[in-house]
């Protein structure tokens, strides 16, 4: 199991968030986690990731090892990789030098060799034609002056090269148009692998018409309370989550 | 505060400023104490002409008749200036014309600066004086200067080599009656750096000084004074460093510029003198004047500085803007840690017609420090259609330091156009884990963001000297990160 979250909470200022989270994703899988707004889904994320600012218990094991303690770097070093729902912008740092750091932070720690400036050149070079950023975007400040979607395809062009175990998608639907959703989507799916897992945090099935998982948990008030495979999106899209829950709530 | 953090934080303010190293060089030291004697002394042993002698006298009965100024925001103990020795010398003797020469301890203190030099002058191009306590110790690439008639060397040679040069501009643009630090370094200026640019040459090369205070118990008192004839060109660094010690050291400079018909000057300082421990004991007292004048219509002076070190900076590198068509520009980061206090910024004077100034400030607060921009914009009533643009920024770490933003302004012009932006900012919790998430350490995550805030500033030093000023903001922010 390359994921394992076992009674997750976690808190902030005293109020309760997570309640319990139990969650396995296994290597090469693609995971959705739907829930309505306030459910708790960027906070799972979040969490995962080693966000500062939570009081938690539980436990999150990735390949095997308890990170709970572990510092967001050292998480991203061991490719944990995070979406952003909002992508901070960072003036006047040059968004390849920043990345430049980012992968030769990884590869250190992963003992490889950190990339020359023109090996890195050239990876980015490839890495942003998954995702249609232009080159013009590259040499900018990250994300100073890029339009809501242009960030979101900046999520996805880091995530293909910093070459995470494990990425976590944080509503990175949000805001985009139709043809936006669809590069995205595509940037994603040529990124999926049977070592690489995905965690899918939606609150439409849109998004996972294009990115096919292999399961879809609900979140809802902090604890998940349904899973099942991809048609379970289907039916929240289609019934709403109160029916869905109160069909649940009947049957147990 | 988080417990990461806090972790962070003690690991790191164990960290050391590398160059607090002292070096044992014979040094002749005068006692402490000023007095006409002393400033007798120091006119005698530097074999100066009567009238500069006269002119150091009269700006010590000028000084001794002044209050020290305290308008700024900064808070220290009175300065004895009977306790300070007004005079330090290396015992080795007289300036010198190739590194050879030199005396192999101070250039291992050099060496130990980062200042190779050596290397310096070979790779970079940069002729460098390089100034210890209150000498100049060695100036270097003098004869391909020559073959342009570029001047330079230690002011104190350019008073013998050159009185004429030096009578007509010293103190015309800082007069000693200007303030109370600049009529005591009036006083008891001891070296410095002296430039002539002819009438239509381009400095072949960056020119460059590195002040070193070497002593203990002295105070550096350095004038730099620099021309720059019709249609010349010239760009100047300085960059300071002293050791570490508990007793405060005085540093009251006096720097003046003057640029002719066209003729350019542009000066870079990286200003890292030693700052005091984390608790505010020691650390440099910097009370700096620098002012330039563009005399000459469509002359251009611009003052680029990264002010990191020092216990005190009280420096306001300003701007005459005499000339029709001239302009002036400041540039400055100032970063202040721990319990540094930092009173600085500018002062643009419009006189000439369609003068133009642009001032971009940046400051940096960190720890329990105190960072205060002061600038004035002065539009005179003869200087039509002038214009200024100024940005102020603050960038506050953690919540026990303070940023303060005074500006000024005194328009009698109707026909001048200035714009004024300021901003104040915190670097959030979110900027921080968006740049941890991707694998970077909080420390190097907060590094890149002060420089890419930085960065304006920052682009204006000189290629080599930029990415200095870059690790050195990167090195002053450690073990002040919460």
């Amino acid at each position: 199991m390359l994921l394992e979250i076992e009674n997750l909470r976690a808190s902030i200022e005293g109020k309760e968030i997570l309640k319990g989270v139990n969650l396995s994703v296994p290597a090469g899988e693609v995971h959705a986690i739907m829930g309505p707004n306030g459910s708790g889904k960027s906070t799972l994320s979040s969490v995962i990731a080693g966000k500062d600012g939570y009081e938690t218990s539980g436990s999150i094991r990735f390949d095997g090892q308890e990170i709970s303690d572990w510092e967001p770097e050292i998480r991203a070093r061991e490719g944990m990789f995070l979406a952003f729902q909002y992508p901070v912008e960072l003036p006047g740092v040059g968004l390849s030098s920043f990345l430049r750091a980012c992968v030769n932070e990884r590869r250190k720690h992963i003992g490889q060799s950190e990339l020359d400036a023109s090996s890195f050149l050239a990876l980015m070079r490839e890495k942003a034609a998954l995702v249609e950023l232009s080159q013009d975007l590259i040499r900018r400040p990250v994300n100073q002056g890029f339009s809501g979607g242009e960030k979101k395809r900046n999520e996805i062009f880091q995530m293909a090269m910093l070459d995470p175990r494990m990425a976590i998608l944080d509503e990175t639907d949000s805001g985009l148009d139709i043809d936006a959703l669809r590069i995205v989507a595509e940037g994603v799916n040529k990124l999926r692998n049977p070592q690489r897992s995905l965690l899918v945090i939606t609150h439409y099935q849109r998004l996972l018409e294009y990115i096919v998982p292999d399961r879809v948990h609900v979140l809802i008030d902090g604890a998940i309370v349904m899973s099942g495979d991809r048609t379970l999106a289907l039916a929240l899209e289609e019934k709403g989550y109160d029916l869905v829950r109160a069909e649940q709530e009947v049957s147990s | 505060m988080s417990q990461s953090e806090q972790k962070l934080l003690e690991q790191l303010s164990e960290r050391d400023y590398p160059h607090g190293f002292e070096s044992d060089i014979e040094q002749e030291i005068i006692p402490k104490g000023l007095s006409e004697d002393t400033i007798r002394f120091i006119s005698q042993r530097k074999n100066e002409p009567e009238w500069l002698l006269q002119w150091r006298l009269k700006a010590y009965r000028h000084w001794l008749g002044m209050k020290e100024p305290s308008w700024q925001k900064l808070i220290y103990p009175p300065i004895d200036y009977q306790d300070i020795s007004y005079f330090a010398a290396p015992k080795s003797g007289p300036v010198l014309n190739s590194l050879d020469e030199l005396d192999p301890e101070i250039k291992s203190t050099y060496d130990r600066l980062g200042i190779p030099l050596e290397e310096q002058m070979m790779l970079a191009g940069v002729a460098v004086d390089a100034v210890l306590d209150s000498v100049s110790v060695v100036t270097t690439f003098k004869e391909k200067l020559a073959e342009k008639n570029v001047i330079f060397c230690s002011i104190s040679e350019a008073v013998h080599q050159y009185p004429e040069l030096v009578r007509t501009y010293l103190g015309t643009i800082v007069p000693y009656t200007d303030n109370y630090f600049a009529a005591l370094n009036s006083a008891v200026f001891t070296d410095g750096s002296f430039v002539y640019i002819p009438p239509g040459v381009r400095c072949p090369m960056e020119l460059s000084t590195y002040f070193r205070i070497n002593a203990r118990g002295t105070g550096q008192f350095e004038r730099t004074l620099i021309i720059a004839c019709d249609d010349s060109y010239v760009s100047y660094l300085e960059g300071c460093t002293a050791p570490k010690r508990d007793e405060n050291q005085l540093h009251a400079a006096v720097v003046e510029l003057v640029a002719m018909d066209r003729g350019e000057v542009k000066y870079s300082t990286v200003q890292n003198w030693y700052p005091g421990n984390k608790e505010g004991k020691g650390g440099i007292y910097n009370f700096v004047t620098k002012r330039g004048l563009c005399k000459g219509t469509s002359s251009k002076i611009s003052w680029t500085q990264v002010e990191t070190g020092s216990a005190i900076t009280w420096k306001y590198p300003s701007v005459v803007l005499q000339g029709d068509d001239s302009r002036g520009e400041f540039y400055s980061v100032a970063m202040t840690t721990h319990l540094q206090q930092a009173d600085t910024g500018t002062k643009m004077i419009h006189i000439g017609k369609n003068t133009q100034s642009r001032i971009v400030s940046k400051g940096i607060s960190a720890g329990r420090s105190q960072n205060s921009y002061r600038g004035l914009v002065k539009i005179r009533k003869s200087a039509a259609k002038a214009r200024n643009y100024s940005q102020c920024d603050s960038l506050l770490m953690g919540n026990r330091c303070g940023a303060h933003t005074f500006p000024y302004f005194e328009i009698h012009q109707p026909t001048a156009i200035v714009e004024h932006e300021a901003t104040t900012s915190k670097i959030a919790e979110d900027i921080l884990f968006y740049c941890t998430q991707r694998g970077l350490s909080r420390e190097s995550a907060i590094a890149m963001i002060v420089n890419g805030y930085a960065r304006e500033v920052l682009d204006h030093l000189p290629m080599e000297f930029a990415v200095e000023a870059r690790k050195l903001l990167a090195i002053s922010l450690e073990g002040s990160v919460g």
